[in-house]
């Protein structure tokens, strides 16, 4: 639920970033995306710990408050910044093949998000890759990575800036809500047919790579919004996963009438 | 200010609905909000808020304008099957809760969304409107949306104020309810229906995506407030009205603003005044009440080591003793020793203290309460003498006159305690 959270809560970070940067290639959007992701974090924190306040509620009042926050910014400031309202709903992935990185050249190198992308990409497999064991651990049993001397704060905040800079490149393509479901809904239905963590990642990745096509393409059938449709193709799955799993078990193993004792 | 009189003097007929809609409104969903944070299901207004969207697009495109009955049905349904899905799910599946929930809500956001650019490509004149249902605009409320609207929010009031005793136990212990013959899953039902409608009035005015700001909240606020659920509510229907009512007014005097989340901010607002003001459970009344104990006990400490040290049988005890006696306290230390003095607990004299009469009778009690307690948890609760101390360490500070009557008179006024030192008495010599 923090990814929730932190998706909707670095948008005041991002149209402060594009009210600084005037545009929305600057390194300002993601600096304050990501700094507004860590003061999430530390505030859900807070009002946990400090102020003795249950963890949902302190979830569900932050990320509303900083949204809120956001919207407002968005429409004071929305002759001076080219961000409007459905743009964070929703983004538009259709629009972005027009953003094209030029060099000074004047060479054309293609779309600058799928740059982002690929840097997106790098960098979070990067992490994993490297921190692999410590992630495993500390999201599994945080107390024991403090007591064999792992940092797990520090690495929760880690995840935490790479949950919210993942939003932030995703921002401009899916929008701030639709963001959560491409990174809660695989990991989740992949979670309903496999045990095993190295299998789940990849998993997640396949179901990731198909919701996007999948949902690329009917998009373009009915004439509608790519992300949305997406995250609806992603929905379909996971409810048909869970719907299958949870029948499963009945026609495989369960018997209406007992077995006979064994007799001797 | 023109604006301000204006406004608040109902001149314009609209503006009374408006806010009369809102408070309605407010005070419903703080009631309904409420009730689920003491459930500790705050997240799922949240998932229900987003769920509402393809309900309210579906209801627009079968009625082709924005009827609010179709609007309010295709939401209510739509929020049904969220919350159904969700509890489905939960029994299942293994999934953990907040997994469950964004999954839900990110969903059923996404198919409204895709509904929502079906209709915005339909090109339909009325579908300008539906945006107002994302960040809500209370200024649009009209009079037969207000009959709506209002009419559930009272429906909703009504209700969790006759069945109070009903969502009380289901919130606070539904096994005993259902021990004693409630029917539990008839009450949650009717509980999760008043959710639902409580987020489908609330999109008009605030928007989907903040409405569970509203829910969560002035709930969470108010709690700091009062341990009573009646007062509770009163505490959370009035936070809810009253931002709702100048988030009206900010989005009435700047026209281009989204009621929402001005609604969101003065509510937010309200929460952390409460977090951090509020007495008794407020961060800084509880730093001031922990800064004040820590104070109290550290007093009673050098206290009573000065006590230990005259039973020892020294006549006076040298200040640079009691420094020793606490290292690394120091400047505390030497900040209780001035507090002792001008209380008139204690004198010092060239750095030697002694005792007034005052104070040897305080440290005497501490001293008292002290192996008092541990005489009762020797005798009575049979534990070891050796492992009394560190209970009676902490009781001595918070042990009050009347239960120290109490233990003097289940023990018959003991001399001695388990490590056969003397319980000292203000009769007694020094």
């Amino acid at each position: 639920m923090t990814g929730d959270a932190i998706s909707h809560a670095v948008l005041p970070g991002i149209v402060i970033g594009f009210f600084v940067s005037g545009s929305q290639r600057g390194l300002e959007v993601i600096i304050g995306a990501g700094l507004l992701g860590i003061l999430t974090t530390l505030i859900i924190n807070w009002l946990k710990t400090k102020a003795k306040v249950q963890l949902d509620a302190s979830i569900g009042i932050t990320f509303t408050l900083l949204f809120a926050i956001g919207i407002i910014l968005i429409n004071m400031l929305a002759y001076k910044v080219d961000l409007d309202q459905e743009c964070v709903l929703y983004g538009e992935i259709a629009y972005l093949p027009i953003d094209l990185w030029i060099t000074d050249a004047g060479f054309s190198m293609g779309p600058r998000i799928t740059y982002l992308a690929i840097l997106n990409l790098v960098l979070v497999s990067g992490f994993i890759f490297l921190l692999y064991k410590e992630l495993s651990i500390t999201s599994f049993d945080e107390n024991f990575g403090i007591v064999i001397g792992l940092p797990a704060g520090a690495i929760n905040l880690a995840l935490m800036s790479m949950v919210s800079y993942t939003t932030v490149s995703s921002f401009e393509a899916v929008g701030a809500i639709l963001v959560v479901a491409l990174l809660v809904v695989p990991p989740a239905t992949a979670f309903l047919w496999t045990k095993k963590l190295t299998s789940l990642i990849k998993l997640t990745c396949g179901l990731g790579i198909f919701i996007a096509l999948a949902g690329y393409y009917l998009a373009y059938v009915v004439d509608s919004s790519i992300a949305g449709m997406m995250v609806a193709v992603g929905g379909v799955v996971f409810l048909g996963s869970a719907l299958i799993k949870s029948i499963r078990p009945n026609l495989l193993f369960g018997t209406s009438a007992p077995g006979k004792p064994l007799e001797i | 200010m023109s604006d301000f009189v204006y406004f608040f003097t109902f001149q314009d007929a609209s503006i009374a609905f408006v806010v009369i809609g809102i408070i309605l409104l407010g005070i419903g969903s703080a009631y309904v909000g409420t009730y689920s944070f003491l459930d500790k299901k705050a997240l799922l207004g949240d998932a229900i808020s987003h769920a509402v969207l393809p309900g309210i697009c579906l209801g627009f495109m079968l009625a082709g304008e924005k009827n609010p009955i179709y609007i309010v049905s295709g939401a209510f349904l739509s929020g049904a099957l969220a919350t159904f899905l969700t509890s489905w799910l939960k029994s299942n599946t293994r999934l953990s809760d907040d997994a469950i929930i964004a999954s839900i809500l990110s969903i059923f956001f996404g198919f409204g969304i895709v509904f929502l650019t079906v209709i915005q490509k339909s090109g339909n004149p009325e579908m300008a409107g539906l945006n107002q249902f994302i960040f809500g605009n209370a200024i649009a409320i009209l009079e037969e949306d207000l009959y709506i609207y209002g009419g559930l929010a009272i429906l909703i009031i009504i209700t969790l104020s006759v069945f109070r005793k009903e969502f009380s136990m289901l919130v606070f212990n539904a096994d005993f309810g259902k021990s004693i013959g409630y029917p539990m899953g008839a009450i949650r039902l009717v509980f999760n229906v008043l959710m639902i409608l409580a987020v489908v009035i609330g999109i008009q005015a605030i928007g989907v995506v903040l409405m569970a700001a509203l829910l969560i909240a002035p709930g969470a606020a108010a709690r700091f407030w009062t341990d009573n659920l009646g007062k509770l509510l009163l505490i959370a229907g009035a936070f809810s009205a009253i931002s709702g009512i100048i988030g009206t007014y900010v989005s009435f005097v700047i026209p281009q603003m989204p009621t929402g989340p001005w609604v969101v901010v003065f509510l937010s607002i309200f929460a952390f005044v409460s977090f951090l003001f509020a007495p008794k459970k407020g961060v800084l009344s509880r730093f001031v009440a922990r800064k004040h104990y820590l104070k109290k006990t550290h007093q009673d400490h050098l206290l009573k080591s000065i006590f230990h040290g005259l039973e020892g049988g020294k006549k006076t005890f040298a200040i640079e003793e009691i420094y020793e006696a606490f290292p690394y306290k120091k400047k505390d230390t030497r900040h209780t020793i001035t507090n002792l003095i001008s209380d008139n607990l204690i004198t010092v004299d060239q750095g030697l203290i002694t005792f007034t009469p005052k104070g040897k009778s305080e440290a005497k009690r501490i001293v008292r309460l002290h192996r008092l307690w541990e005489l009762y948890l020797n005798e009575y609760m049979n534990i070891a003498p050796d492992h009394v101390h560190d209970s009676a360490e902490k009781l001595e500070h918070i042990l009050t006159p009347e239960l120290e009557a109490l233990l003097e008179n289940r023990l018959n006024y003991p001399k001695l305690d388990p490590h056969q030192e003397t319980i000292p008495r203000d009769t007694d010599e020094l």
